[in-house]
């Protein structure tokens, strides 16, 4: 395939192989911070190639994981009422919330759709006038402008029987609390490239300043993350700290404007709970003001208990960077993709499950 | 498939429950459908089973059929049915003989969707050179089926030269993978609800009985174990494998096919190749003596180009498929832990 079998082309790869080999001296944490990046990590075998000293670290950066159990337990009592149509990314619906996950939610009746488009969702809401259809509308920056635009076309098209029950989170804020935290061990980031796409480089400057450390936005390829990782240790070695851009190909320095003009006219920054992490504040989307009639929260009087997430599950600690997946006492043993204790566990872009999935043999020889 | 046989006049436009109550409805449903187009000296009886015999070791399966749309590119719910359970029999070196029919049909089914299903059967069942022998028709309220579930049980007879079992595997069997991964799977997906992309990708649905017994009658014993990679995809099969057979098994991604189509609807769509359903490839773990021989020959069938040796047994890291990818990395394939579900981003 054009523009990506060059991307996973075995001979570059060995030749960038080489190059870190050469430039790397220290021992160096990098990590990448978005799950799919952790994914075609684990997916393309590359964590077993690349030289000891380099240790990569699985971020926070997938948004099934850092969903607060709290929203899948709103989710779950939406979907349970029987006037909603519930639409979610298919990845949530195996999340476990705190009594039971969406998936047992639709074995128990409720009508819940897989989508892979939010206006479907607005589709979905004008064929069904006399019941109510709620988007739930998870994810960072990169489904946000989707998201955004599904409220755009309700309202446009006076759909009043369709809402979304928003969960974003952004990104900068939670590569900040990670840096804040003093057991960090992080020595530089492969930024998120997908991210970066819609928002731009600009609000990566400040953390780069601030904590003196390097980040590289960087893409999804065998090929990209090698020359990401290349990028991140020749500053390192250099004792340099910039922001740099290997993800030309996609990203631009501003983003795509008219997707953050879609975000802003619809959603507002907000403190957002983070699964497994806590509050982050400034790190989340909410809905304005002015389209609180879109905003599920709102819409509907959702009556739940607050809930605590399982105590024996390290998730946070695992999105931390603090310890791998299988140095967690749960893993396999008791939590596993079938019955998971946390969220990354469940997700493919789940730094646990990428680990379950793909690279057990690693684990053990690590 | 043969669609110039016109539907007959049955009174009705759509299934209703008369058809399925045993009285009028149902006899002149059969009568002047189904036992008409399938007919043959065991079903034409209309007795309440068939009576035949058959010779040597016998091989016997069953499946059920839900799938959902009905219809898609490159067959129908009745092919599937039909090949589905002949290949599972030809999974079993056997070759398909009689079938049984039996269908759930729901209310308000229209009768020319159902006329177009039973068409589809009869051309599959042919081409498999199999018989309908016995069957059964069963209607339930609207809303309480999918339109049509179809279940076929198939009887064959075992190749004398078969012997297909787990526990001839051994380290250093080579694994051979009979066409592109992922088609049928990605057909079914990209028609459901919410997925608006066009392709010309086509279902694989076909049966594998002919080349299998053409294999068999040329490596007999050395065929040491047979497997379609239907529901859970290649993936699947291969854990099967290795856990049933306490082996370790290595599979190189550069060996196995997946068309660029498929291929970029599975990036699009999130969802790994390896875990994608097929209806019409199968997996033959043979001895490695003539493994070589057995490609040639595969390679010669018109759905068999692009077969390839996709891996080996072996007695290390036993139970657990790995992976040596693309570019050199080495991953473990596990079995998937429920429905594949497409990623977020």
């Amino acid at each position: 395939m054009k523009y990506l079998s060059e991307y996973r082309s075995p001979e570059i790869v060995d030749a960038l192989l080489k190059q870190i080999n050469t430039t790397v001296k220290g021992n160096w944490n990098i990590m990448e911070v978005c799950g799919g990046q952790t994914h075609s990590l684990v997916k393309n075998g590359l964590l077993n190639m690349l030289p000891h000293n380099i240790q990569m670290i699985h971020g926070p950066g997938c948004p099934v994981c850092v969903t607060p159990v709290n929203l899948i337990d709103k989710a779950v009592y939406l979907a349970m009422n029987h006037n909603v149509i519930l639409c979610s990314f298919g990845d949530m619906i195996r999340v476990p919330g705190s009594e039971m996950s969406l998936l047992e939610a639709k074995a128990k009746g409720a009508d819940i759709r897989i989508l892979y488009s939010p206006l479907e969702a607005v589709k979905i809401a004008k064929e069904n006038p006399q019941r109510e259809v709620v988007f739930f509308a998870v994810g960072f920056e990169t489904t946000a402008p989707a998201n955004a635009l599904s409220v755009i076309h309700a309202h446009r098209e006076g759909v009043k029987n369709y809402s979304i029950l928003t969960s974003h989170v952004l990104v900068p804020p939670a590569m900040e609390a990670i840096m804040n935290d003093e057991e960090c061990n992080v020595h530089g980031f492969l930024g998120a490239g997908h991210v970066c796409t819609i928002m731009g480089m600009n609000e990566y400057y400040p953390i780069v300043e601030k904590h003196k450390v390097p980040i590289v936005i960087t893409g999804f390829e065998p090929v990209d993350l090698l020359e990401g990782i290349l990028m991140v240790v020749k500053q390192l070695e250099q004792k340099e700290y910039k922001l740099e851009n290997q993800y030309t190909r996609v990203v631009e320095h501003d983003g795509n404007k008219n997707a953050i003009n879609v975000i802003d006219t619809i959603f507002e920054v907000t403190n957002r709970e983070w699964r497994g992490i806590g509050e982050i504040p400034f790190s989340g989307y909410q809905v304005k003001n002015d389209y609180s009639t879109y905003d599920a929260n709102k819409k509907f009087n959702i009556n739940i208990a607050e809930v605590h997430e399982d105590p024996t599950c390290l998730s946070g600690d695992v999105m931390k960077g603090k310890i791998k997946p299988y140095q967690c006492p749960n893993f396999v043993s008791k939590c596993t993709p079938v019955k998971p204790l946390g969220a990354p566990m469940v997700s493919s872009e789940g730094a646990c499950a990428a680990y379950y999935h793909y690279n057990m043999a690693t684990a053990v020889n690590e | 498939m043969n669609l110039s046989c016109p539907i007959p006049k049955l009174d009705f436009d759509t299934i209703n429950l008369g058809h399925g109550s045993g009285g009028t409805l149902t006899s002149q449903l059969l009568d002047k459908g189904v036992f008409k187009l399938f007919e043959n000296d065991l079903l034409n009886k209309k007795h309440d089973g068939a009576i035949f015999n058959l010779n040597g070791k016998v091989a016997m399966s069953t499946d059920s059929y839900v799938v959902s749309p009905i219809f898609f590119e490159g067959g129908n719910i009745g092919d599937l049915a039909v090949n589905g359970t002949v290949n599972d029999l030809a999974m079993c070196g056997a070759k398909a003989k009689y079938l049984s029919l039996a269908f759930v049909l729901e209310e308000g089914l229209q009768m020319t969707e159902f006329w177009e299903i039973l068409l589809s059967i009869k051309a599959a069942s042919e081409i498999a050179d199999v018989l309908i022998i016995t069957g059964d028709t069963k209607v339930v309220e609207r809303g309480k089926g999918d339109k049509i579930f179809i279940n076929t049980t198939g009887i064959g007879e075992v190749h004398a030269k078969a012997n297909i079992d787990i526990i001839n595997i051994k380290a250093g069997d080579k694994i051979i993978l009979s066409g592109p991964l992922a088609a049928h799977g990605i057909t079914i997906m990209s028609h459901r609800q919410g997925l608006q992309f066009e392709t010309t990708i086509k279902s694989d649905t076909r049966a594998l009985n002919n080349i299998i017994l053409q294999l068999l009658d040329e490596f007999g014993e050395d065929v040491h174990l047979l497997r379609d990679p239907t529901r859970g995809g290649l993936a699947t099969v291969l854990n099967e494998i290795a856990q049933d057979a306490k082996v370790g098994i290595n599979i190189a991604q550069k060996n196995i096919t997946v068309e660029d189509e498929v291929a970029g609807a599975c990036e699009m769509l999130g969802l790994d190749p390896l875990y994608v359903a097929n209806e019409g490839l199968f997996v033959a773990v043979v001895d490695a003596n003539i493994a070589d021989k057995l490609l040639q020959q595969l390679k010669q069938w018109e759905h068999g180009t692009m077969a390839n040796i996709i891996g080996e047994v072996s007695a290390e890291h036993v139970k657990q498929v790995l992976m040596k990818s693309n570019i050199g990395g080495r991953r473990v394939v596990n079995m998937l832990a429920g429905e594949q579900l497409p990623r977020i981003c």
